[in-house]
C-alpha cells in the first residue's frame, strides 16, 4: 500500500525557526545569522561590528562551534554577552539549538543578536534559525571561485562581506569577477568590502546594519 | 555530516506516517531531491542503514527522484532551467527570478505493508 506523505525533511526545523522569529519579533530583537567557511573572519567581524555599534545598539552574541568556547570568550572579553552552543560534531546550527539559547538571554535588553554559525560554507545554508538577515563572509584568502562551488550559501544570503581586502595586492583574487558571478546568482544581495585587520569598510557595513536594525 | 540530522528528521516523518496507517513494515521510501540541495544521496543511504536499524523502516528501499533547478522570471513569467547558477532570465534578461524547483528534499510517499 502506498501512502502519500509530501512532507519536507526541513519542515520540522522551519516550524521552530518561525517560532524563534515570533519570539524575537515580540521583543523587538533583530537577529543576524553570520555564516562562512572556517577562518574567513566571523569572530573578527563580530568584534569589529560590536565595537562600531557600541553605545548605539544593545548587542549580544550566540556562538556556534563544534566544540570549545574560544570564540565566546573572545566576545565576553570585549564586554558583550555571549552564549556558546557546542554542536558536538554537527556542522551547522539548527533552529532548536538557537531556541534553547534564546531562553538563556534577556531579550528585553537586546536590540541586535548576532549568531555566529559553525564555520562551514555548505550546511548552515540549509537550516533557517529564525533570522532577519543571513550574512556570509568570503575572505580574499579563500579565492574568488567559491560561489559556483557553494551556490546555495551565496544564493541564500542577504549580505556578502568580502573580508581581508588588505590581502588583495598579494593575490590574484578578482573582486569584479566575484561580484558579477554572485549578482547573477542572487541579484538582491548586498556586498561590502572590509578588512577586519585594518578596519577598512567596517563603518559602512555597521552603519548599514544599524539602519536595518532600527528600520 | 549534516545528513545525520537530516536522516533523523526523514525517518521521523516516515515512522509517523507509517504508524498512523498501522504499518507493520515500510518497504520503500520515495524521496524527492532537488539539484541545488546540499544533501547527497550516498550519505543519506549510509545514515539510513544505521539510524533505521531496529525500526519498522529497517531495510526499506530508498528511491530518489531528482528535480532539476528551475526558476521563474518575475518580469516576463517564463520558466527556465538554470545552468551554472546563472539566474538571469534567458528571454528578457531580468535578474528578478524565483526558484520554483530544485531546492527540495521531501518524502513524497512510502510503501507499507
Amino acid at each position: 500500500m502506498e501512502i502519500e506523505v509530501l512532507e519536507g525533511v526541513f519542515d520540522a526545523n522551519e516550524i521552530i525557526a518561525r517560532e524563534n522569529r515570533r519570539i524575537l519579533d515580540s521583543k523587538n530583537v533583530f537577529m543576524v545569522n553570520l555564516m562562512s567557511g572556517p577562518g574567513a573572519g566571523k569572530t573578527s567581524l563580530v568584534l569589529r561590528t560590536l565595537e562600531a555599534l557600541s553605545g548605539k545598539l544593545r548587542c549580544a552574541v550566540i556562538e556556534g562551534d563544534v566544540t570549545g568556547k574560544v570564540d565566546s570568550e573572545r566576545i565576553a572579553d570585549a564586554g558583550v554577552i555571549a552564549i556558546q552552543i557546542n554542536t558536538g560534531g554537527s556542522c551547522h546550527l539548527e533552529a532548536k539549538q538557537v531556541n534553547t539559547a534564546l531562553g538563556r538571554l534577556d531579550l528585553e535588553s537586546i536590540d541586535l543578536l548576532i549568531v555566529e554559525n559553525v564555520g562551514n560554507l555548505v550546511c548552515p545554508a540549509e537550516f533557517r534559525i529564525g533570522e532577519d538577515l543571513k550574512a556570509m563572509i568570503l575572505s580574499v584568502a579563500e579565492g574568488d571561485d567559491k560561489p559556483l562551488k557553494y551556490p546555495l550559501m551565496f544564493s541564500e544570503s542577504d549580505v556578502l562581506i568580502i573580508n581581508k581586502v588588505d590581502l588583495l595586492p598579494f593575490t590574484d583574487f578578482d573582486i569584479g569577477r566575484l561580484k558579477e558571478t554572485v549578482k547573477k546568482m542572487n541579484p538582491r544581495i548586498e556586498i561590502f568590502e572590509v578588512s577586519c585587520k585594518t578596519g577598512d569598510g567596517i563603518g559602512e557595513w555597521s552603519s548599514w546594519l544599524k539602519k536595518k536594525v532600527s528600520g | 555530516m549534516h545528513e545525520l540530522s537530516v536522516v533523523e528528521s526523514m525517518i521521523a516523518i516516515v515512522l509517523k506516517h507509517a504508524q498512523a496507517n498501522g504499518a507493520r513494515k515500510v518497504k520503500k521510501i520515495n524521496l524527492v531531491l532537488g539539484e541545488m540541495s546540499t544533501i547527497m544521496e550516498e550519505p543519506v543511504r549510509f545514515y539510513f542503514e544505521i539510524i533505521g536499524k531496529d525500526t519498522i523502516a529497517e531495510g526499506a528501499e530508498l528511491a530518489f527522484e531528482r528535480k532539476p533547478l528551475i526558476a521563474m522570471c518575475s518580469s516576463c513569467g517564463c520558466e527556465f532551467g538554470v545552468s551554472n547558477y546563472d539566474f538571469t532570465c534567458p528571454k528578457c534578461g531580468a535578474l528578478d527570478t524565483e526558484i520554483i524547483s530544485g531546492r527540495e528534499f521531501r518524502v513524497d510517499s512510502i510503501e507499507i505493508e
